[in-house]
């Protein structure tokens, strides 16, 4: 283990962070909230010492493993939550050092739930720090470090295997900085055109820019206590489109730009508007009844749906009170999620896809028992350790919810809440249903259900393996 | 730059990691997903599975943008379909590893009709390599420059030798030899040479002369090897083969031992004079009655880098003068350094290195064009010819006002046949070979070597 090369890696993450505070800052400027700056000051200071003294010394040997990578990348999504919390405690928005770690770790791994009873009322340049919380996790803070640091060579594809999204990672272009470039770029600029699009229907710049944060990075935390209810349709609509952009694959838009049309449009994407259409089909007409017209149940219908595939977890209206049937269509596209490779949590489309190509296989294979049979996607076979990945994943998937549930249930809440918080969490999506619905929050759980939500978050974003690595005893045995 | 190596084979392998060092945008092409794995995951490049010949594979791995396609599998015929394909289709350049010596003929017409930029034969060069090494046995290395005018000769320095103790300063002065010192290998480090420096035993040093001087030099030093007349090869494929083809050439008789015996009637029947045993070369016995305790010179050549390294050891140990061995695929250069061998000849890197050089001068729109690049001692250091065009930075100031970066030395200047000792007074005219040593440079441009 490369301990030396890993306090470095973490001493650069940490002065990222610091820079990341310089947003929230120009914010409280603006906003003449000297109390916030001055929070967001010492914390940026705090970081910038810290990380400083790790990148002090050059280590002697730059190589590592695949091991070092899983580490590398778990331990700085905590300790960028860690460390991100600080804000909040000095401004003194949050009561506790666990509230404040719930809500940067929601941030940062682009969940959305929230400990705020209101929001409303928190500072702006704590706002803004929230949304912008959303737009680093997105992506991916390590991509974004690789993008500008020489961190060294090959070594880089451990890190980025291990933080970014989906059963399989390609890399667009040879190198990695590059690819880490094109995928910032093309996030930037989706992200700008959304601001421009809500700034031209009407938001105030600052709603606007964080709005088109929260969304970039699927993440949901709203600067309004109602969420979205309150914004116009024709914003809600906005929403809906980004919502649905920001959780395709970006290496689509990437061979789109490319004029690679048939390559962008995979079975991926197919099978992610399929759902989406349906599912809003489905919802639609299932609350038709309670709304004035079936244009209003539509908005209404979509803006959900894609909101929790998406796994953003914005709201319009409170869809803890639809019948069962939407309710169950919307958990069930929770636990879908977003596509591979894009900013969006959840179980991914592809991973859906092998798991139910695999289940046919499976049939198949009963009734032939001698036949060959291969699981391809878009006519390509799918590589037999990528299935076994994708198994395993979900085996462990299941093992970390169940544990979890169990955790949380010593608060002695009702199935439903319980289900659905860990479902929410672990799937980076923000509400769930009954006491965590749409229209509530988390605030009321206790300290440990909520260090438990934590873990789920961070490891849900990173897909629970890189998370799990760190408790094994070969991890961090001398070799 | 962007790159497409079809094979990650030895050679392919070799030749991404250098490339992608170099800065290259490298994508490698194999049909085998678990060599394209394993090779993705050590570098920063990327990996296509697919058969490099076809025109979807290509494609998917961007020939479109690509500025080099180095097709080196070990199939001649499907390295020269992928090189014609990747240019009738994209028209980037294309080399191609041929290794068949009837191709071998063809490369003049490769090259000039079907548009080819390079054609490269690892076992070829491998056999010229060795040929020199037999031809001067002082050296344990040789590297030419200046289409072979100009020598590098590497030698390790005796025990006993007069030349340790001695600097480079008093070395210079007291035998006044016209040979240049350009670097020292001690325990797995490498210097530059400068006049301070001071020769120990057992040294590898590399020196630049013409053939003449340098004769005059290991006379000097008592450091001398009786001319080879016969050569002990092991092994009978494709590097044997070409060598057999420069060693009678040279009038040098040899004798091979090879197991298999088809294999055994095709040298014995394109080579006469040389003596072709039909033998498995691990045995001793065979070794023994050959001859290999009289044998001027012993050549490994099998198959197997183990058996090449453990004939090779007992050659030395028989009593045989000058013993060569072949290695292909095994990493370990630390340890086999310090095996007692004489003579080692990686096919891989030689191959590599030529393909680098080519590339480099591709890179360089500069003043200078890269001729020749060879990697010594283990990589560190960089042995690299420019020929000098007018305009140069470099042009006409005495070597002792322009500013170098340090660890660079000017080795040679070759004008046109006239091959001139750098010194402090002497000026670089355009249209100069000018050989540069460097240790932690990567040379595109002449102009590099200038702070």
């Amino acid at each position: 283990m490369n301990y030396r090369m890993i306090k470095h890696t973490l001493g650069w993450l940490l002065i990222f962070e610091a820079a990341f505070f310089l947003l929230p800052m120009l914010t409280a400027v603006i906003y003449a909230e000297w109390d916030a700056l001055f929070a967001f000051l010492i914390s940026a200071l705090i970081c910038l010492g810290i990380g400083w003294l790790c990148v002090l010394k050059k280590p002697e040997k730059t190589t590592i493993y695949a091991r070092e990578g899983f580490v590398i990348v778990s331990l700085s999504w905590i300790l960028l939550s860690l460390f991100g919390a600080l804000p909040f405690m000095f401004c003194g928005t949050t009561a506790n050092f666990v509230d404040a770690l719930f809500e940067t770790a929601s941030g940062f791994t682009t969940t959305g739930s929230s400990i705020f009873r209101e929001v409303e009322s928190l500072p702006k340049a704590i706002l803004m720090w929230r949304s912008f919380t959303h737009w680093i996790g997105g992506m991916g803070v390590l991509v974004f470090i690789m993008a500008f640091l020489p961190l060294g060579g090959g070594q880089n594809m451990h890190i980025m295997r291990a933080e970014s999204p989906g059963p399989e990672v390609s890399k667009l272009v040879p190198k990695v900085k590059q690819t880490a470039l094109i995928l910032y770029s093309i996030y930037f600029a989706l992200t700008v055109i959304q601001t421009v699009t809500l700034l031209i229907s009407g938001m105030s710049f600052f709603e606007a820019i964080n709005t088109a944060f929260a969304t970039a990075g699927t993440g949901g935390f709203g600067i309004r206590n109602d969420s979205f209810a309150s914004f116009s349709a024709v914003q809600q609509i906005i929403v809906t489109i980004f919502m649905l952009v920001f959780s395709i694959n970006f290496n689509s838009y990437y061979l789109a730009l490319r004029l690679k049309f048939k390559d962008a449009f995979n079975a991926e994407v197919r099978a992610f508007l399929l759902i989406v259409t349906a599912a809003i089909a489905i919802v639609t007409i299932n609350i038709h009844q309670s709304y004035g017209s079936v244009g209003e149940a539509l908005r209404h219908a979509a803006f959900s749906v894609s909101s929790l595939i998406s796994t953003t977890g914005f709201a319009t209206e409170n869809f803890d009170l639809w019948p069962a049937l939407s309710k169950t269509v919307l958990v069930l596209v929770m636990f879908i999620g977003a596509c591979a490779g894009s900013t969006g949590g959840g179980m991914k489309v592809s991973r859906i896809l092998i798991i139910f190509k695999g289940f046919i296989r499976e049939i198949y294979t009963l009734i032939h028992p001698k036949q060959v049979k291969k699981i391809s996607i878009d006519k390509r076979p799918v590589d037999r350790e990528v299935v076994r990945s994708v198994n395993a994943y979900l085996a462990c998937y299941i093992l970390v919810f169940a544990i979890s549930l169990l955790l949380i249930t010593l608060d002695n809440r009702d199935l439903v809440t319980n289900f659905t918080a860990v479902a929410a969490t672990i799937n980076n999506i923000g509400p769930g249903l009954s006491e965590v619905g749409p229209a509530a929050n988390f605030a009321d759980f206790s300290i440990f259900s909520k260090l438990v939500l934590t873990f789920n978050m961070i490891a849900g974003r990173l897909e629970l393996f890189p998370m799990l690595i760190l408790f094994s005893p070969a991890t961090w045995k001398k070799k | 730059m962007n790159i497409i190596i079809v094979g990650c084979g030895k050679v392919g392998a070799t030749l991404a990691a250098e490339l992608n060092n170099g800065g290259n945008n490298v994508t490698v092409v194999d049909q085998d997903a678990a060599k394209v794995k394993a090779i993705a995951n050590k570098l920063d490049i990327m990996g296509v599975i697919g058969n490099g010949a076809s025109r979807t594979t290509q494609k998917e791995a961007g020939v479109d943008e690509t500025d080099l396609l180095i097709a080196v599998t070990g199939n001649d015929e499907l390295n020269l379909l992928s090189c014609l394909v990747a240019k009738k289709s994209s028209n980037c350049r294309t080399i191609a590893r041929l290794k068949n010596p009837e191709y071998n003929m063809d490369a003049p017409y490769f090259k000039n009709e079907l548009g080819l930029a390079m054609v490269i034969n690892p076992e070829l060069a491998a056999a010229k390599e060795i040929a020199r090494i037999i031809n001067f046995p002082s050296a344990i290395k040789i590297d030419t420059f200046a289409k072979g005018r100009v020598e590098l000769l590497t030698f390790k320095i005796p025990e006993g030798s007069r030349l340790a103790g001695m600097s480079v300063k008093d070395v210079s002065m007291k035998l006044k030899t016209g040979v240049t010192f350009c670097t020292i290998e001690r325990d797995d480090d490498a210097y530059i040479a400068n006049g301070n420096f001071v020769f120990a035993e057992r040294d590898v040093v590399s020196i630049i002369a013409s053939a003449n001087n340098a004769k005059d030099f290991f006379a000097k030093i008592d450091y001398k090897i009786q001319p080879i007349k016969d050569a002990l090869i092991v092994g009978g494929g494709a590097i044997t083969y070409y060598l057999l083809g420069l060693l009678e050439k040279s009038g040098i008789s040899c004798t091979v031992i090879e197991k298999n015996a088809s294999r055994c009637d095709e040298l014995a029947a394109e080579f006469e004079k040389a003596t072709v045993i039909n033998a498995d070369p691990s045995d001793e016995d065979v070794l023994k009655e050959e001859g290999i305790t009289r044998a001027a010179s012993f050549v490994a050549l099998t198959g197997l880098d183990e058996e090449n390294i453990l004939l090779s050891l007992f050659a030395k140990k028989s009593g045989s003068r000058k013993v060569i061995t072949k290695i292909n695929r095994i990493d370990f250069d630390d340890i086999v350094s310090h095996l007692d061998l004489d003579s080692i000849v990686y096919p891989k890197n030689i191959t590599a290195d030529i393909i680098v050089s080519y590339v480099r001068a591709m890179n360089n729109a500069g003043s200078s064009n890269i001729e020749t690049l060879y990697n010594l001692n283990k990589g560190k250091v960089e042995a690299a010819e420019f020929t000098v065009l007018e305009g140069s930075p470099i042009v006409g100031k005495p070597l002792m006002e322009l500013s170098f970066k340090p660890g660079v030395l000017i080795a040679a200047i070759q004008r046109g046949r006239a091959q001139i000792t750098p010194r402090g007074q002497d000026v670089i005219e355009p249209g100069d070979s000018v050989v540069i040593v460097t240790k932690d440079l990567t040379l595109n441009d002449i102009t590099d070597i200038l702070r």
